[in-house]
């Protein structure tokens, strides 16, 4: 008895010098989607911005997306996240809610190299919400197994559609968002005119109508990791998702794969910084050094994802361990055959277009 | 015998104190010890189970956003006759309205709560806001009709002034499939967005499905176990817990594996030629897929109540039954049945109650013809983040299964359940 009282004196006695110490130095709890992108993220900037600054340390903390937990610790009062990755529809939903903080980007991040404001560095279109500093680009296509038509190839979008010259089943993901642009696309919609016609209600009807021919050919995916297992296995012949994804079935696993580029749907992924946060100003200094042009373009040596400056291009090197040149598995190479989500849009009509893609899957 | 005659007045203890009163305070000591032991589980239970579904509950009813955030629209709406786009004032109270929110960054709590009773209102709010901020001076009707064509719209301003009450019943309504319409009468959803009726039915139809396979699957190996030797007996009741004490995840994967038409079970049954290579089966990320992952799963939720009640019943019941001339069916059924009836009663219960809330399962196996209630409400949780809806569908769950508890309750008797 008397050993054990000696022994949680000095457990706590421990406790308060580790909270001495941990008052100094800093504690940044930064959240994002784990894997291979939170390891990316560690190696391009948590690393070297812990080396630079000993009194600061970032935990990688791994969460599956969404605002659930985000808004739960905001109502609370009790918010234990600094920063937070977010794809950038939930940035706009939680700029507008209040759950994130508003940045001045020219005045609080990093300039190019070359001088030019960071308004103006990052990629067209990108900056689409004021609580949002972007990261990366990421891309969901199509992929195909390559032997699964005795050496025919599928080329555009309407040949995913097309079960009759490809048969097999396709897997995509289980929402409608990028399924009905899809399914406009293959329908003969060009890119630019898709949010127009699906704005109408025949625009609605005509796209799940082209989903339904399809329908019986479709295992729908929630998870991201499922789709590439699907496609190894032989389950499926077509799939859709994350590009980086695809890249490591093919470049790292040496799978049968090939990225049908075609209508691929670009999406930003970036940093969001809750507004009730406890340590603000600090990372907001760690935030400055994660999104400059060279911490943008050393991401790109550990994931396939195209980073979200136009000065951090040029210097996307090769893969650091497989040694391949990374430039021709960037999304950002295909633009031009792919198109961005009209955010505003879907803001709108999501609740309307999964209450109709869950009935039309009930159908 | 004589009479025995007892003195008169209360009974006394030993030490003089009434009896009664001695005996009301050692009792008083083991009541309040008996709290005491109690509190812990009390205060858990609580915390982590009671105020969340009480918090969850008032969810599906507050409706606070419209009427706090505009509190002067909300004022001034209070006498529009709903009849055509309202007047000045009104407008004046908007544009206030809506800067203040955009400088609080809490008009968002607005648009998302009012896009949910009609598409589109999400960016007409918060894209007006920002606008609002910028108007100096009226008229303000016509710069706000000038904004966004959804403010000439009359269902748009019949919404607004249906949401400044404090509460409502519109997440109910959702989760019914039933919504108003443009005049705010209630209506039925329109077919192309009827989801959860569909749901509720194939929850319950599922659950009812899986609960009978568990009987049937079971009983048998309950028998078993509970007639064989101990040691026999003792290494198939590793069979039955070794799966239970496996990860759910783990075992609803080795399902995939199993069943996929690339899976092992496929693959045998081409090997042994029951069907052809092109015709493989579909087992799996669909009804069937659920059926078959969930019964595993539940099954040692039938086979332990069973094999609990099973084992008190003495073999010597049955020798009876049939020493006396019942052949061994009618024993069985007439002699050995109705004592176990306990065991399928809880076991049911417990299978029934877990199915309906099942929901990891489903999302992983079930496609689209195999997901239930439950993945609806972690959606809503989750992605869409209406806790309204959520609230509500899960209210009208906990409310079912209540009732059903009930039911049971009355034809069958709780009293007469047993868990082991």
């Amino acid at each position: 008895m008397k050993k054990m009282l000696k022994s949680s004196a000095l457990a706590i006695a421990g406790l308060a010098i580790a909270g001495v110490t941990a008052a100094q130095a800093v504690d940044l709890n930064v959240v994002s989607w784990g894997g291979a992108y939170t390891a990316s993220q560690m190696n391009a900037y948590h690393k070297p911005y812990m080396k630079l600054h000993p009194d600061v340390k970032i935990n990688s903390i791994d969460y599956s997306g969404g605002l659930a937990e985000m808004r739960a610790q905001t109502e609370s009062g009790n918010v234990t996240w600094d920063l937070v990755d977010v794809v950038l529809s939930d940035a706009i939903t939680g700029c507008d809610e209040g759950m994130f903080r508003p940045i001045n980007i020219d005045k609080e991040m990093a300039a190019a190299p070359d001088g030019t404001p960071p308004s103006k560095d990052f990629l067209k279109g990108t900056l689409l919400s004021e609580c949002f500093i972007p990261q990366i680009i990421y891309s969901t296509a199509f992929a195909y197994r390559k032997d699964a038509w005795g050496g025919k190839e599928p080329k555009t979008m309407a040949d995913v559609f097309d079960t009759k010259n490809f048969p097999g089943k396709r897997t995509l993901q289980k929402k409608p968002i990028n399924n009905v642009e899809w399914a406009l696309i293959a329908d003969g919609v060009p890119l630019d005119k898709i949010y127009d016609v699906l704005d109408t209600e025949e625009g609605k009807v005509r796209a799940f109508k082209k989903l339904a021919t399809i329908k019986k050919d479709v295992i729908w995916w929630t998870q991201g990791a499922v789709p590439p297992q699907l496609l190894a296995d032989g389950e499926a012949v077509f799939g859709t998702g994350y590009n980086g994804r695809w890249f490591s079935a093919i470049a790292e696993e040496k799978q049968p794969f090939a990225m049908l580029w075609d209508g691929q749907v670009l999406d930003i992924d970036g940093w969001a910084i809750p507004a009730k946060g406890k340590h603000v100003a600090d990372v907001m200094k760690y935030l400055k050094f994660a999104t400059d042009t060279q911490r943008l373009a050393d991401q790109a040596k550990y994931i396939s994802y195209g980073p979200a400056r136009k000065s951090s291009g040029p210097l996307v090197s090769k893969h650091a361990t497989l040694g391949i040149d990374m430039a021709p598995h960037m999304p950002t190479k295909y633009a031009d055959q792919g198109f961005l989500t009209n955010f505003k849009w879907w803001a709108d009509n999501a609740d309307e277009m999964n209450e109709r893609f869950a009935a039309w899957l009930l159908q | 015998m004589a009479d025995v005659i007892f003195p008169s007045g209360p009974v006394l203890a030993a030490d003089g104190t009434p009896l009664k009163a001695s005996l009301n305070r050692a009792m008083r000591k083991n009541r309040i010890r008996a709290l005491l032991l109690v509190t812990p589980l009390f205060l858990f239970i609580l915390f982590s189970f009671l105020l969340p579904i009480v918090d969850m509950t008032m969810r599906s009813v507050d409706n606070w956003q419209v009427g706090t955030l505009m509190p002067k629209t909300a004022i001034a709406l209070r006498n529009w006759d709903g009849k055509e786009i309202p007047d000045e004032p009104v407008f004046a109270a908007l544009v206030e309205d809506l800067a203040a929110g955009a400088k609080s960054r809490e008009i968002g709590k607005v648009a998302t709560r009012l896009n949910y009773e009609k598409s589109g209102l999400r960016s007409t709010i918060t894209g007006s806001a920002r606008k609002a901020l910028k108007i100096k001076e009226g008229p303000y009707k016509e710069q706000v009709l000038k904004m966004n064509k959804r403010w000439r719209q009359l269902d748009t301003w019949t919404v607004i002034k249906r949401n400044t009450r404090p509460y409502t019943i519109g997440y109910y309504l959702n989760a019914v499939d039933l919504k108003y319409d443009k005049a705010g009468n209630i209506v039925r959803q329109a077919e192309s967005r009827r989801i959860y009726g569909k749901l509720f039915a194939r929850t319950f139809g599922i659950s009812l499905v899986i609960t009978v396979l568990c009987i049937l699957l079971a009983y048998p190996v309950s028998y078993l176990l509970a007639t064989l030797p101990l040691r026999y007996s003792n290494l198939l009741m590793i069979f039955v817990l070794l799966p239970f004490w496996t990860s759910l995840l783990v075992r609803t994967t080795a399902w995939i594996a199993m069943l996929q038409s690339q899976g092992v079970l496929n693959d045998i049954f081409v090997y042994v030629g029951l069907i052809n290579d092109d015709n493989r089966l579909q087992l799996i990320h669909n009804l069937t897929g659920t059926v078959i992952a969930m019964t595993h799963i539940l099954l040692p939720f039938m086979v332990l109540p069973l094999y609990s009640v099973m084992k008190t019943i003495p073999p010597s019941y049955m020798r009876a039954a049939l020493s006396l001339g019942a052949n061994p069916l009618v024993a069985f059924v007439r002699v050995y049945m109705p004592q176990t009836l306990s065991g399928i009663g809880a076991g049911s219960i417990l299978v029934f109650i877990l199915s309906i809330g099942y929901y990891i399962t489903p999302a992983l196996v079930g496609g689209t013809s195999g997901t239930l209630i439950s993945n609806q409400i972690a959606y809503h949780m989750q992605s869409s983040l209406n806790w309204g809806l959520a609230g509500a569908l899960g209210a009208l769950l906990l409310a079912s299964v209540l009732v059903l508890y009930f039911l049971y309750n009355r034809i069958v008797g709780i009293d007469n359940m047993r868990l082991g």
